[in-house]
């Protein structure tokens, strides 16, 4: 079923030219290499799974994406534009957004609250216009209010609006934590594990999601996964890293097929 | 009856400024996850400059008028607390991102210490005193039930009026206005607000400025009343009960919380004090807090701690 979906998708979809090049990215802590020499490149509305066996540094690739970690060598290419060095808040106001492995919702606030968060760089009005109430802010609130409406609509999450997030289910924070991104309406959408420590059903719903945003709003969307089916359900091209190295790279079935993979994930008898 | 009624507007006079400091507390929590220790230092730098600046400036602009020299030594003091958010942010916190809460608590008990001192050496270290004009006479209410009326204390009303706005003005802020959401964005989560474009660095600057108007105000009240001396500093254990029992995250909370203690303070001493030979209204505080430990550790408004096992 998931397969027919994908295939649908992939043929009404455009996929455009390269918007995130990264060549010869290398990243080490102190003496400990987390990557090596790594290049690729995701195309405008693909999909571009990273996948590869826990501690293949997956995460770390992703960092360097959103500029939390700076590789020692190596160029990031975004949308025309190359850099050796990005920030958390550059990768932000270029139209860069990410979901986190271990939720990092904001838990004092509700549901609907913590995608508000996710308007914070569009929000135009200064402190004392927000404080005063003034006009322009009001107007300013409500029109943001209405597309984080939408955004509740579309990931089904109604009910819960005005819930604590940290009363919700473990997949149900996982939509909010995927709502606050797209609350930011991004280019390039990174996902960390969005279905790590998921149940097969919450798993299909988040695939269902991914494949929506994708196809809805043209997003651009890197995720990272170690459970390969789904990955290669819902992907355009996979990159596959092993120990800090690129071992893989191509379309669904041309990862399958290539043998460093798969004696990456099945081991190899010596 | 009325002697009743004098001990509790007593007590709810002296809690509100335990309130203050304990505001302080909360709103740097709120929003940077820190235990500010230096709170209490920064209630002493505020109230020392305030005292300076408002013998100073018509010392070097050479006029005499107190009104004119106040709200400038308070503009002058709002910037000095301006400028020491500024620089606790580019010295400090900068530095600490994503840390321990523990390693960021030593690192303000560090500041506590290096206020106290630049303190003394940018305003000196006699005792001083402060007067923005505050009524200082009593007054009786109610006379027309009571019989020879209420006293009332014209200074700690005004400052209770004072506080009382203040508190108002930051709990709105903080629940309506977008940035109030981001500070308290940041304070859940350092990455996450990253990720999202959250500027941790302009917010911190925002909230320790906040947290040093706060300690103004306190610093003034306090300075008025008791005069500025180097006491002022220990302010920080005095307001610690405050926060275990309004909660450390709940603004309404730190207003409650100093409304008991001063209360309890007061009544305690005055009516339980002579069965146990007085001396009540010091320990009062922390043996409630103890119970509130033992009991309800979230404090009365602060939000419940639940771990995922």
């Amino acid at each position: 079923m998931m397969q027919n979906e994908t295939q649908a998708l992939g043929n009404g979809r455009r996929i455009g030219e390269v918007v995130l090049d990264l060549q010869n990215i290398s990243l080490a802590f102190g003496g400990v290499k987390a990557l090596t020499d790594i290049s690729f490149n995701v195309r405008e509305h693909e999909i571009r799974a990273i996948i590869g066996p826990n501690g293949a540094g997956k995460s770390s690739m992703l960092n360097v994406i959103n500029g939390v970690y700076t590789p020692q060598q190596g160029r990031i290419t975004f949308d025309g534009n190359a850099f050796a060095k990005m920030s958390p808040r550059r990768a932000a106001e270029m139209g860069v957004a990410r979901t986190f492995q271990n939720l990092a919702l904001f838990k004092g606030m509700s549901v609907l609250e913590n995608i508000m968060t996710g308007r914070n760089l569009r929000m135009k009005s200064g402190l004392f216009a927000q404080a005063l109430r003034l006009g322009s802010a009001e107007r300013e609130e409500i029109a943001h209010r209405e597309y984080v409406e939408n955004i509740i609509d579309f990931l089904e999450i109604q009910a819960y609006r005005k819930t604590p997030v940290g009363r919700l289910s473990y997949g149900l924070q996982k939509r909010v934590d995927l709502g606050r991104a797209l609350a930011m309406e991004p280019r390039l959408l990174l996902l960390d594990e969005p279905m790590a420590g998921m149940n097969i059903e919450e798993k299909q719903d988040m695939s269902r999601f991914i494949l929506d945003v994708n196809d809805e709003f043209g997003t651009t969307i890197v995720l990272i996964e170690h459970d390969m089916g789904v990955v290669m359900d819902i992907s355009d091209r996979v990159v596959v890293l092993d120990y800090g190295k690129k071992i893989g790279d191509g379309t669904p079935d041309e990862v399958r097929q290539n043998e460093d993979v798969i004696r990456a994930y099945l081991g190899v008898s010596h | 009856m009325s002697f009743f009624l004098e001990t509790l507007f007593g007590g709810l006079m002296s809690g509100m400024l335990y309130s203050l400091i304990g505001l302080g507390f909360v709103l740097i929590f709120k929003a940077s996850g820190v235990f500010n220790f230096a709170q209490g230092a920064m209630v002493l730098v505020a109230a020392l400059s305030m005292a300076r600046f408002s013998s100073w400036i018509p010392h070097w602009l050479g006029f005499e008028n107190l009104i004119l020299a106040n709200v400038l030594a308070f503009a002058a003091s709002a910037v000095v607390m301006w400028l020491m958010a500024w620089a606790i942010e580019r010295l400090v916190l900068r530095h600490l991102v994503n840390q321990e809460a523990t390693t960021l608590l030593m690192a303000t008990l560090g500041i506590a210490y290096f206020l106290e001192g630049i303190g003394q050496i940018a305003f000196g270290s006699s005792v001083y005193s402060i007067n923005v004009g505050m009524p200082k006479d009593p007054a009786f209410i109610l006379d027309s039930i009571f019989e020879g009326g209420l006293l009332i204390n014209l200074e700690d009303l005004t400052a209770a009026l004072i506080s009382a706005l203040l508190v108002a003005a930051l709990a709105l802020f903080f629940q309506v206005t977008a940035t109030g959401r981001a500070l308290r964005a940041v304070a859940d989560d350092h990455q996450a607000a990253q990720s999202i474009g959250i500027p941790l660095n302009k917010i911190w600057v925002i909230v320790w400025t906040v947290a040093g108007l706060v300690a103004l105000v306190a610093g003034i009240i306090w300075g008025s009343k008791f005069g500025v001396q180097f006491t002022l500093a220990t302010a920080t254990l005095r307001a610690l009960p405050v926060v275990i029992l309004g909660g450390l995250t709940s603004v309404p909370g730190a207003i409650i919380g100093g409304l008991i203690i001063g209360v309890g303070e007061k009544l305690s001493e005055v009516y339980i004090g002579p069965m146990v030979g007085g001396g009540i209204e010091i320990w009062f505080a922390y043996v409630l807090a103890l119970v509130f430990l033992l009991f309800r550790p979230q404090g009365l408004f602060g939000e419940k701690i639940i771990d995922r096992v």
